[in-house]
């Protein structure tokens, strides 16, 4: 039995201050002073503290340390952990509950998150599956293995009101309701292959709660009649694979994954595929033939890959967010669920949001809160000396919004309203300082690297568009040249075969609706 | 090319991207030979083409040799409106490199650009090798590099 427990925060913001080089002097430290049969070192998933360097929670005694040092280390191991006084100058806040860390850590900015789907990050150790199942882990897959049947999975679900997380925002009962009949062998497939600018919320649940994701694609398996699932992860992300890898090699000791699960008759197995850096990946079907080991080119829909997906079977293609919520609609019920969120869009969505606020990094909150108040109450507000501008929600293939939209609730039909869309999710803030020309030339440039290739409107569009914004930034482009720009997003938003081309109209007509007099500026 | 990457996965043309990724990540140059692509593709029965398709399409895998440390700077939107151009510049400066994509003459770095490595917290950010440095900086560009030239683990 452990006295102290040291959760080291892991995530790139704390490894990149020398978290890993602070833990190792713990190590050796707590071991020079006799201390390894009473305190645990042990590491935990981001609890959203930016900026604030290495970060430590100390349970029980409910300590923060940010900013921690290696120099430090010496200081906390002989007064905090002998002789129990924490070492005052580092302690962020004495007090927080579990398991609303973030929530009341930085109590005056971060308010009132909502975590469904991040409940366990910076509370558990992400590769402890012990961790997990003392959490209540893996109770939602026995409740349904034992007492649901699954058809009545998928009714739940449906019922709940959940739609996909990943951007288009797709009811996900209903995705599961056209697979479940379909008989043979069937696939459910995770994509987390999340390449849209600014979105980092699946990296961070892989990392902070891997096993929430197996057990939702279990369930999802189960529902749809599928043993068989697939990871497919971004080839960038080193360490949600390595934690993944670990979650499911444990689950399936631990008897969650493999033959007969919970003593039931059901089988399911996980793999994880590593893709190799392409944007359009992150297409379901262009996921799907990344997978069978081709070039990442999207498929002609229909036939949906629900009906025929990976290998030409039936498959479930679904975001890590969309399945790391899964687990807890089954196991708390769709009324439960749908008491957070709006009525259209119920739940919680995780937000990543960045640019020029105090307090960029990644929120959960229910559906339909307006942008004013993620950057008031959650992001700490505009950063010193700047004004806000512009947002662009959802990605590089999103629509810029301005400041008379800022009070518009943050949901898939209320930005529609807006020809908007919440996307995956990321909140890129502008401030004054962003020439709109720029910004611009900038996402042009992602759109013509990452086009595939395939269709020639996308193909050629996004070349013509970064060539155009370029001379636009360079005060080359006339106004007459620029409306041909929107004329030929708007082609390329009916003709492109897949989603990556039929976006760029989204911010392109939007810079053209709100911004247009600083457009005029830079006319030739 | 270490034959016993071939043998570690079966001949099914679904693990082909594993098998380039195992491949580039042995060698100490980072890169696929022709010569490689060719034993892939004897390996999963598959024309030449097709391999070399791949390992074309997907913006991880080089077909040129590359440095012992690949410096990959992100240049999406976030990273951008954080100052990324000034830190691609800065990049080039410190290693004397004058277009991306170049590989300094002591073999150590190559120069490449990326789309968002997901890490937009702490923009402007880069990757080198596994290895994510974020809040980048001149002095801290300068730094990094200077470590990683006097042989310091990439950690």
């Amino acid at each position: 039995m452990f006295r102290t427990h040291l959760l080291f925060v892991i995530d790139q913001n704390t490894i990149d201050a020398g978290a890993y080089a602070v833990k190792y002097e713990f190590e050796k430290e707590v071991k020079a002073a006799g201390l390894e049969q009473e305190i645990k070192i042990s590491e935990t998933g981001s609890v959203n503290l930016i900026g604030k360097g290495v970060i430590i929670l100390v349970f029980p005694d409910s300590i923060l340390y940010t900013n921690v040092s290696v120099n430090d280390v010496k200081e906390i191991v002989n007064e905090h952990l002998m002789k129990g006084r924490p070492v005052k100058r580092l302690v962020l806040s004495e007090t927080f509950e579990i398991p609303n860390i973030t929530v009341s850590v930085a109590r005056e900015t971060l308010k009132k998150q909502n975590r469904i789907v991040l409940e366990r990050a910076g509370v558990i150790n992400p590769d402890s599956i012990e961790e997990y199942i003392a959490t209540m882990g893996y109770e939602a897959l026995g409740k349904v293995l034992t007492t649901m049947k699954p058809t009545d999975v998928v009714e739940e679900v449906k019922k709940s009101g959940l739609r996909g997380r990943g951007g288009a925002g797709f009811p996900t009962g209903l995705k599961w309701s056209f697979t479940a009949p379909l008989s043979g062998e069937k696939y459910v497939v995770c994509n987390a292959d999340e390449g849209e600018p600014g979105t980092f919320k699946d990296r961070l649940i892989l990392e902070g709660d891997p096993h929430k994701l197996i057990e939702g694609m279990a369930i999802c398996g189960y529902a749809v009649g599928a043993n068989k699932g697939y990871v497919y992860i971004r080839g960038e992300y080193t360490l949600s694979i390595q934690r993944l890898a670990k979650a499911i090699s444990d689950a399936k000791e631990y008897g969650f994954l493999g033959n007969n699960i919970f003593g039931t008759d059901f089988s399911f197995d996980i793999e994880i595929r590593k893709g190799a850096g392409a944007y359009v990946c992150g297409e379901e079907t262009a996921l799907i033939e990344s997978m069978e080991g081709k070039r990442g080119h999207p498929r002609a829909k229909p036939p949906f890959p629900g009906q025929v997906g990976f290998r030409n079977k039936p498959t479930v293609v679904n975001n890590v967010e969309t399945l790391s919520n899964v687990p807890n609609i089954l196991l708390n019920g769709a009324d439960w669920y749908r008491s957070f969120g709006t009525k259209n869009a119920p739940g919680t969505k995780v937000y990543t949001i960045l640019g020029k606020v105090n307090h960029p990094g990644l929120i959960e909150v229910p559906m339909g809160i307006t942008l004013r108040q993620i950057i008031n109450e959650y992001a700490g507000g505009m950063a010193p000396g700047s004004k806000f501008k512009a947002a662009q929600i959802g990605g590089s293939a999103g629509a810029l919004i301005s400041e008379e939209m800022l009070d518009t609730p943050l949901d898939y039909d209320s930005l529609g309203q807006w020809a908007a869309v919440l996307g995956s999710g990321a909140i890129l803030i502008l401030d004054e300082k962003t020439e709109i020309p720029d910004f611009l030339r900038s996402v042009m440039k992602f759109f013509a690297h990452e086009s595939c290739g395939k269709c020639s409107p996308c193909r050629i569009g996004t070349k013509i568009l970064l060539n155009r914004s370029i001379e636009l930034y360079k005060r080359r482009l006339t106004e007459d040249e620029w409306l041909d720009c929107i004329k030929i997003a708007k082609t390329m938003e009916k003709a492109s075969f897949c989603a990556l081309g039929q976006s760029l109209i989204l911010p392109i007509s939007s810079a053209d609706k709100y911004f247009k007099e600083e457009l005029k500026d830079y006319f030739a | 090319m270490d034959k016993t990457i071939l043998e570690k996965y079966a001949p099914d043309p679904e693990n082909l991207l594993f098998i380039l990724h195992d491949i580039q990540d042995s060698k100490t140059d980072h890169y696929l030979s022709f010569n490689d692509l060719q034993q892939v593709a004897k390996y999963l029965n598959l024309p030449v083409s097709k391999v070399q398709g791949v390992a074309t399409f997907y913006s991880m895998y080089s077909l040129e040799p590359r440095g012992k440390y690949i410096i990959r700077v992100c240049e999406s939107a976030p990273c951008h409106v954080m100052g990324a151009l000034d830190i691609l510049k800065e990049f080039k400066e410190v290693l004397g490199l004058e277009e991306i994509g170049m590989t300094t003459k002591d073999k150590l770095f190559t120069l490449e650009t990326s789309a968002c490595l997901g890490v937009c917290g702490v923009a402007p950010a880069c990757m080198i090798n596994d290895v994510v440095y974020g809040n980048l900086t001149k002095e801290k560009i300068r730094q990094i590099i200077n470590d990683l030239r006097k042989g310091g683990s990439n950690v």
